[in-house]
């Protein structure tokens, strides 16, 4: 594959396409970054970097996920909850005393179950994903308030809280997890005959079915993977705040969701880039510590965040609009 | 012909009428950045005219007729419409013309009744401002009525066949009394029956004084229904003539600029050694399906459409489940096999609607191509990306695709083109049997004979051709023998030294 004489052309052509690929919001990223720095001090320390980064790492691991699962066709709006049903799970499994590899495996496996579910309904029926997922979403987080009687747990295990709040050469431990998953995504979607597989399924489904493809287990395998990234996400917020709360991840999927549309892929399914993703979660997290470090008032935020996502998808629609005009 | 013209030759030889046309396009200039779409062309029409519109795809038909829709507008020239010069520059403004246009693929609301279909955007109201739900129905019914149509006008399209469709549409364009109506492509999706119905109708718009332009593919029904046709080729104005006065060969080589000194190219062989056996097949929709391929062969299937000739096809492929029954490729079973393994077999199926079941719209050419054959380039996380491209470029290459580059998305090709990807990606996994359904269908002549000449290639090399087709001449000038459906079984398996159009029809219309 590392074909000596084309890797340096290869690399700058898919840098090149990269960069065409995802003008505005690179521009719309560095726009920001630009204002923030202007208005803060602190915003380019390397202390704020890295809380930067490891506030994103959640949003991100969810939004990876959910780009194979948009690419796919799919929706998945219980990732919130898993957050929620795996971090009061996990907080209660270590303070049990139970050993933390084997709390971890059990979390995972539970983002996982969950996710089959999902994936189970969906590849076998024609039940819409939006409507699979949103009831999932509703019963995850119900069991959670079921599970702890609607209350905080605390996790006082230093073992466990380092690995959300802990650091490897300076860098957080979650960025470095985020490091595995992103490469783990991108190798599935570019490398791999199921990244193949589930581009084709998210843009032609049926034509899918007439090439041999499994739709189901493709399908199954997306929300599998959602789940389980879920539960990461889930843990890694309980290491971090220092406790399992039921009320984690509210809403999570949506700026996961929204994350991925600003990178770029289609909400009916058949196109994204997990590429594009990244920039799209940076840009999300940075507004949340770009609008704390410019002291803006915490509802002007809300109002804030929605009206730059709306400028930044409504600015793709015109380039596209330009493009397929000119073709 | 209708008949109150008088006919003139031009001295080019062109059958030019110039009496009370009720349309009449001249000099139409379009240019779309860097092309001509359009240069010099004309066109007339007359009233209780059919005027069919001939060319290959990239012809420039359908940029004339967005021009006439109001949906593009032209750069230069002049449309008279009853002898007075009209400016078209919107939808609406060629409806206020009378000018209608029913587009290849339907745009009627599927889950609206059909009589919400002929007011979508102009529902009659009552004083209060609500919507006059009687007045509506009572006039759609009407309407159908005047058209010879039985059809309740509370019927959701969605409950109705493709041909009734159709008809609405055609309801629809006379209920905004349209002087001009334009039929692309019409009966690229009807069984010849449905054809017949729809000819039927166009016959009474044209007695009622309107005229027809009647874009088609098809040059057998131009002889049926036609009057007069232009032919167009790469955006400009070939001729014009009365078709029956000019014969198929005449007209395809107007279109091709060049004679098609052989347009089914077939050079039959003896098939004897059996490949494919099908004994007793019964899915939901076929029953007792029974029939053997020989290798090299090219076996026809006719039939009507819901005759079950695709759905035979997708039972033995494992789409549909077979209920009993049994198909034995070299004598191993494959009933009750995934898809995924059939085609490890060596089958594959060319499926009939090209948009919905085989393109992946917004993927690469090369993606389209190489999809079934991953294996071949990928394993594990390893990308062969020379092998791709060299898998990718055989066949576009093999099968004469025409297009910018490997990466364009399929969706901006011609149908022809799509189709020859489509083909080509199956030719890829080296099948040995291969199902075509409808492969022509609505792709332009070129593409048409280059297909055929890939199809007599495979079949001269041993691989074995299924052909479901609804287009006769294709079937017989094809096949070596042609197995004719009806009511979801086979009636008959004709060799091709007794078939004839006759012979087909009388077994396709048994149940």
């Amino acid at each position: 594959m590392l074909n000596t004489m084309s890797t340096p052309a290869k690399l700058l052509g898919s840098t090149k396409a990269y960069l065409k690929r995802n003008t505005g919001i690179l521009i719309g990223l560095l726009a920001i970054c630009v204002i923030i720095t202007i208005n803060s001090k602190s915003f380019l320390s390397q202390d704020n970097i890295m809380n930067v980064l490891r506030q994103i790492s959640t949003n991100m691991y969810l939004a990876s996920a959910m780009t194979m699962v948009l690419i796919a066709g799919g929706i998945d709006l219980s990732v919130g909850s898993v957050i929620a049903l795996t971090g009061v799970i996990s907080g209660t499994l270590v303070m049990a005393g139970i050993p933390i590899p084997l709390v971890i495996i059990i979390c995972l496996a539970i983002g996982g179950v969950c996710g089959s579910v999902n994936g189970f309904i969906i590849s076998r029926t024609t039940l819409p994903p939006f409507i699979v997922t949103f009831s999932m979403m509703s019963i995850l987080r119900g069991a959670t308030y079921v599970y702890t009687g609607g209350t905080t747990v605390r996790v006082d295990n230093r073992t466990f809280i380092n690995l959300g709040t802990g650091y490897l050469a300076g860098i957080p431990l979650p960025v470095l997890y985020l490091l595995v998953v992103l490469v783990v995504v991108f190798i599935i979607l570019n490398k791999t005959r199921l990244g193949r597989h589930i581009y084709a399924i998210g843009g032609n489904q049926k034509a899918a079915e007439f090439s041999g493809i499994s739709v189901r287990g493709v399908r199954m395998f997306v929300y599998v993977f959602s789940g389980v990234m879920g539960s990461l996400a889930g843990m890694v917020l309980c290491a971090r705040s220092y406790s399992g709360n039921p009320v984690a991840g509210n809403g999570a999927e949506m700026d996961a969701i929204a994350a991925v549309v600003l990178g770029g892929a289609s909400m009916a399914g058949g196109y994204g880039y997990i590429g594009g993703t990244m920039i799209g979660a940076l840009i999300i997290g940075l507004l949340n510590n770009g609008l704390n470090l410019m002291r803006i008032d915490s509802y002007w935020q809300i109002i804030l965040k929605g009206v730059v996502i709306l400028v930044a998808v409504y600015v793709d629609y015109v380039k596209n609009l330009k493009k397929n005009k000119s073709n | 012909m209708p008949a109150n013209l008088n006919r003139q030759h031009s001295p080019e030889g062109d059958d030019i009428l110039t009496q009370n046309a009720l349309l009449k396009m001249e000099h139409i200039h379009k240019r779309f950045p860097g092309v001509y779409a359009l240069r010099d062309v004309q066109l007339e029409l007359l009233p209780g005219e059919v005027h069919a519109i001939l060319g290959e795809n990239g012809a420039g038909k359908s940029t004339l007729i967005k021009i006439l829709g109001g949906i593009y507008t032209k750069e230069k020239g002049e449309i008279y419409i009853d002898g007075q010069e009209v400016n078209i520059s919107s939808v609406d403004d060629a409806r206020a013309a009378g000018v209608s246009v029913i587009h290849q693929e339907l745009v009627l609301v599927p889950y609206l009744s059909i009589a919400e279909n002929i007011f979508l955007g102009r529902e009659p109201k009552k004083k209060s401002g609500l919507l006059d739900r009687d007045r509506m129905i009572r006039e759609a019914k009407k309407a159908l009525a005047d058209f010879g149509l039985s059809l309740s006008p509370e019927t959701v399209i969605a409950d109705l066949n493709i041909a009734q469709q159709q008809m609405v549409e055609i309801v629809k364009a006379i209920s905004f009394n349209a002087k001009i109506i334009v039929m692309d492509e019409p009966t690229s999706s009807l069984a010849d029956k449905e054809v017949e119905v729809l000819f039927e109708s166009v016959r009474r718009l044209t007695a009622r004084g309107i005229g027809i332009i009647y874009i088609s593919h098809r040059m057998s029904e131009l002889g049926q229904i036609a009057d007069r046709v232009t032919v167009m080729r790469d955006g400009e104005y070939v001729g014009t003539k009365v078709v029956k006065d000019v014969t198929t060969d005449e007209l395809i080589t107007m279109m091709v600029g060049r004679s098609l000194s052989r347009y089914y190219t077939r050079t039959f062989n003896e098939c004897t050694e059996n490949v494919l056996e099908v004994k007793g097949l019964c899915s939901n929709k076929v029953h007792d399906v029974n029939f053997d391929l020989k290798k090299g062969e090219i076996l026809g299937f006719a039939g009507l459409i819901g005759a079950g000739r695709s759905e035979t096809m997708k039972a033995i492929f494992g789409i549909d489940k077979v209920t009993a029954g049994s198909v034995l490729l070299n004598g191993q079973e494959l009933r009750g096999k995934k898809t995924k393994e059939i085609m490890q077999f060596g089958i594959g199926l060319v499926p009939e609607d090209r948009r919905a079941e085989g393109i992946f719209p917004e993927m690469s050419i090369k993606f389209n191509i190489t999809l079934k054959v991953l294996q071949e380039f990928m394993k594990g996380a390893h990308v062969d990306y020379p092998k791709e491209d060299s898998i990718s470029d055989a066949f576009t290459s093999r099968l004469a695709v025409k297009a910018p580059s490997s990466e364009t998305p399929i969706r901006s090709l011609s149908g022809g083109n799509q189709q020859k990807v489509i083909f080509g990606s199956w030719l890829a996994m080296n099948p040995k049997v291969i199902i075509l359904d409808e492969p022509t269908r609505g792709i332009d002549v070129g593409a048409k004979s280059e297909i055929y000449t890939i199809m007599n290639e495979l079949a001269r090399e041993g691989v074995s051709i299924i052909m479901v087709s609804s287009d006769l001449p294709e079937v017989l000038n094809m096949s070596d023998r042609i197995a004719v459906m009806s009511g979801g079984t086979i009636t008959a398996i004709l060799d091709r030294t007794e078939a004839t159009q006759e012979k087909i029809m009388q077994n396709a219309v048994q149940y």
